[in-house]
């Protein structure tokens, strides 16, 4: 078999190891569910959002509450191979690092979009808009692969640390604002059915956010996860 | 431990001295700004202070890469000694920036996007300082801080941009364009002069409180191999 074909089967193989766990557990996917409409209601209260006023504040309000739930789930993701000791076993294993790094990446992306997947249609009929059209749908994907690019990379080096349960959020929150800024402005642009063209901008931000922050932790793991 | 070295010393004179000439050229040599007035002359140490900034953030980036691929520590404490003196840099840029922009733009404090990147900034290098301090093992504080520093970098020009998007109403003085940035001024000769000592003097300045910081962060390394060994003693 080819490097690469074996390079991707690892990757395969890592991701179909991580999905199934939470399969049987559904240990993250319901408390990102829970905590994401948690977020959503206290939005309620707290905006006191008339039906006008809803439209302008729905791209914030749904980028905050998946960028919250989203740590919850990247913090998860690694502290639960760390404290079961299996990451050593994971490290041991005759692939690439960055194969390690994918598969955290990619299984992560999945539960976060399996959270957004039933949030967003909930948040639709809750607030009566629907949200469920083509172009935020892109928005989500790009928005959350970008977010859980650069999540995983400081995820692995947060749960490392002493202060593990805090760190993550305060190393994520300020390097994943042009992430966010961008992801916003897109879904209210969607929303507001403007033209596509002055969508793009933040459409190509998003794509070169992920494109970049891709290359990066390609490139940075192998010092992350050296023993 | 070693003795001070002369290099050192001659720059910590050359900046008490270039300071000195510097405020002194602020207040005495470039004129008073004609519609502005007096308080315009905050702007020969913001502009220089956020240039600091930037390269010690720049710096802090480039050290971490290089440690990476050595594994000296000598370039984590580099590293470390740059995002220190940007933090003090940045804020100093951020408090005269709005000592300027209270009189100027009525407010201290607007969302622009230069104002709001600075911020971010200053937010992602405190956050540095936390991983850092999280982590007790010396060689995986460096080399975390060190993949930290690269990827707040990185993040930096793409969040000014993400805001830039908007519109932005601080005033580009040099190369500048936009007409309807608020406090734009053009720069005299005397202007120009003064402005450019300030910037080679806080360049100066830059450079020997990070062989300062440099070196504190050695003896402090020294000191702990010292200690260790007393307790290894002791522990005999």
């Amino acid at each position: 078999m080819s490097p690469l074909r074996l390079y991707l089967r690892a990757i395969a193989a890592m991701t179909a190891k991580d999905l199934k766990a939470e399969w049987r557990s559904r240990e993250m996917f319901s408390a990102m569910l829970v905590f994401g409409l948690l977020v959503i209601f206290i939005f309620n209260f707290a905006l006191e959002m008339k039906p006008a006023e809803r439209g302008a504040l729905t791209g914030g309000i749904l980028w905050v509450t998946l960028a919250f739930t989203g740590t919850l789930g990247l913090n998860r993701a690694f502290a639960a191979e760390k404290d079961r000791g299996s990451l050593d076993g994971l490290l041991l294993a005759p692939v690439d690092r960055s194969a390690i790094y994918l598969s955290k990446t990619l299984s992560s992306l999945v539960i976060m979009l399996a959270t957004a997947a039933v949030l967003l249609p909930l948040y639709s009929l809750f607030y009566n808009q629907n949200l469920l059209l083509p172009g935020i749908l892109l928005v989500i994907l790009l928005g959350c692969s970008g977010y859980v690019l650069v999540g995983a990379l400081l995820a692995s080096m947060a749960v490392q640390a002493r202060t593990r349960d805090i760190l993550l959020p305060i190393l994520l929150f300020p390097v994943a604002i042009p992430l966010l800024v961008a992801a916003v402005k897109a879904t209210g642009a969607f929303l507001a059915g403007v033209n596509l063209s002055e969508i793009q901008p933040w459409l190509l931000l998003l794509a070169a956010y992920n494109l970049i922050f891709l290359a990066v932790a390609f490139m940075a793991f192998d010092y992350i996860v050296e023993e | 431990m070693d003795n001070k070295p002369k290099g050192l010393t001659l720059l910590d004179g050359l900046s008490a001295l270039g300071l000195l000439a510097a405020t002194l050229m602020v207040f005495f040599y470039a004129p008073v700004e004609a519609v502005m007035g007096p308080v315009q002359k905050v702007f020969y140490y913001h502009v220089a202070a956020g240039w600091v900034g930037m390269l010690s953030f720049l710096f802090a980036a480039f050290s971490g890469g290089i440690y990476l691929k050595r594994g000296d520590m000598k370039w984590d404490r580099l590293s470390v000694a740059g995002v220190e003196l940007g933090l003090v840099f940045s804020l100093i840029n951020v408090i005269t920036g709005a000592i300027w922009a209270r009189p100027i733009w009525n407010t201290w404090w607007t969302w622009d996007p230069r104002l709001t990147t600075v911020a971010i900034m200053l937010l992602v290098y405190a956050a540095y300082l936390m991983l850092r301090a999280g982590i007790d093992e010396a060689e995986k504080r460096a080399r975390f801080g060190a993949v930290y520093a690269i990827v707040g970098f990185i993040s930096v020009p793409l969040t000014f941009f993400s805001i830039r998007l908007s519109r932005t109403i601080h005033p580009v003085v040099i190369g500048s364009s936009d007409p309807e940035a608020l406090g734009k001024f053009n720069m005299t000769g005397p202007m120009s002069a003064t402005f450019v000592v300030s910037l080679i003097v806080f360049t100066i300045l830059f450079f020997d409180l990070l062989w300062h910081r440099y070196r504190l962060a050695k003896f402090a390394h020294q000191i702990e191999i010292a200690r260790s060994a007393d307790s290894a003693i002791e522990g005999e």
